[in-house]
């Protein structure tokens, strides 16, 4: 791997975590606070807003997993290389 | 292409991190493979090995959970039909009570498997077993298990629609409006490729958590990463075999006009 192929591999695994790690935390942080909202509005149903909020946070989780994928692709098996 | 890297390569991580170390303990290798040869295929034999660990601790668990049924449960059989219940409760809610029972087997089998691939990766000692090329560890941190997996899933919903309603079953894609036609082709193709990204990719991801918290600081510290990611990777069992039954559940729904 040419050293400019090399820094660039690695300056964009840093950015597909980085950026793609934006949306998805304002996300769960609307989310998060949305369900302690719902907790204090009606704590009898914490609950099953327990397991809607965590389901949903993994499904934003898998946005910036996504970016991971990409950068560990860079990383380790780089087309380009 | 390269040849693939080991993240434990001291001449490697020296050039990223300057620290003196190499420890042994703290070995994790994304590339490498334990090559077998069948015909012209190459397959991942580290893959095929510990999917058979998994495949049998589950037909053991199932077969002496129920060589002795007891009208009351006790011990395996209870946490058998548990397990069942839990499982009939995910699918009723997402297929609907009239298709449920077909789909029942399948969702079953996918979470069961995922989950004790993903446990398993976790919580076995792996490292016990040396191969000569790769490691062994979870099954779907391998993305052709879990495209294979995601592949079947798409499969099983063109299936189920296409058994229950027939060709009425493209009524779907014209649904509301013909416009709409575009986007539901993409999305059977999306469908498979964000559920095996999701389930390797978290799988994968804890796993180099844990590998490069161990790589810094050998000890306790990476305890709390590691319990996380046992949590996260319950929840991903469980958001797939919930997908699955989610997108068979759009295949049979009937449409009221």
């Amino acid at each position: 791997m040419d050293s400019i192929t090399s820094a660039a591999s690695v300056l964009a695994a840093g950015l597909a975590v980085g950026l793609g790690a934006i949306g998805p935390g304002i996300g769960q942080g609307t989310a998060a606070g949305g369900a302690v909202e719902g907790i204090a509005r009606q704590p009898e149903a914490e609950g099953k807003i327990r397991g809607t909020l965590l389901l949903s946070l993994a499904f934003m989780e898998a946005l910036t997993i996504y970016g991971l994928v990409v950068a560990l692709v860079l990383l380790f098996a780089n087309p380009f290389a | 292409m390269s040849p693939p890297r080991r993240l434990s390569d001291t001449a490697y991580l020296s050039q990223m991190l300057p620290l003196p170390l190499a420890l042994p303990l703290a070995e994790l290798e994304v590339g490498q493979h334990l090559y077998w040869h069948l015909g012209n295929l190459k397959i991942h034999g580290q893959v095929f090995l510990s999917s058979w660990v998994v495949i049998g601790a589950l037909l053991a668990l199932v077969f002496v959970g129920t060589r002795k049924l007891e009208r009351d449960p006790r011990g395996l059989q209870n946490f058998l039909e548990f397990l069942w219940d839990y499982i009939r409760d995910l699918a009723r809610e997402q297929i609907g009570e009239k298709a449920y029972r077909d789909w029942l087997p399948f969702i079953g089998t996918l979470f069961l498997f995922i989950f004790v691939s993903n446990w398993g990766g976790a919580l076995l000692p792996w490292k016990l077993i040396s191969l000569p090329h790769g490691e062994l560890g979870a099954p779907t941190a391998d993305i052709n298990t879990t495209v294979a997996l995601a592949l079947l899933v798409s499969l099983a919903y063109f299936y189920a629609g296409l058994s229950r309603k027939g060709f009425r079953y493209f009524e779907y894609y014209v649904e509301p409006t013909p416009i709409m036609v575009p986007f539901k082709i993409v999305e059977d193709f999306t469908k498979p490729l964000s559920l095996s990204f999701r389930l390797f990719g978290n799988i994968l991801a804890d796993e180099l958590v844990v590998a490069v918290l161990a790589f810094l600081v050998p000890l306790v510290v990476p305890l709390p990463a590691m319990l996380l990611g046992l949590f996260t990777s319950a929840i991903q069992a469980l958001i797939f075999a919930t997908l699955a039954a989610y997108y068979i559940g759009e295949a049979v729904h009937e449409s009221h006009h």
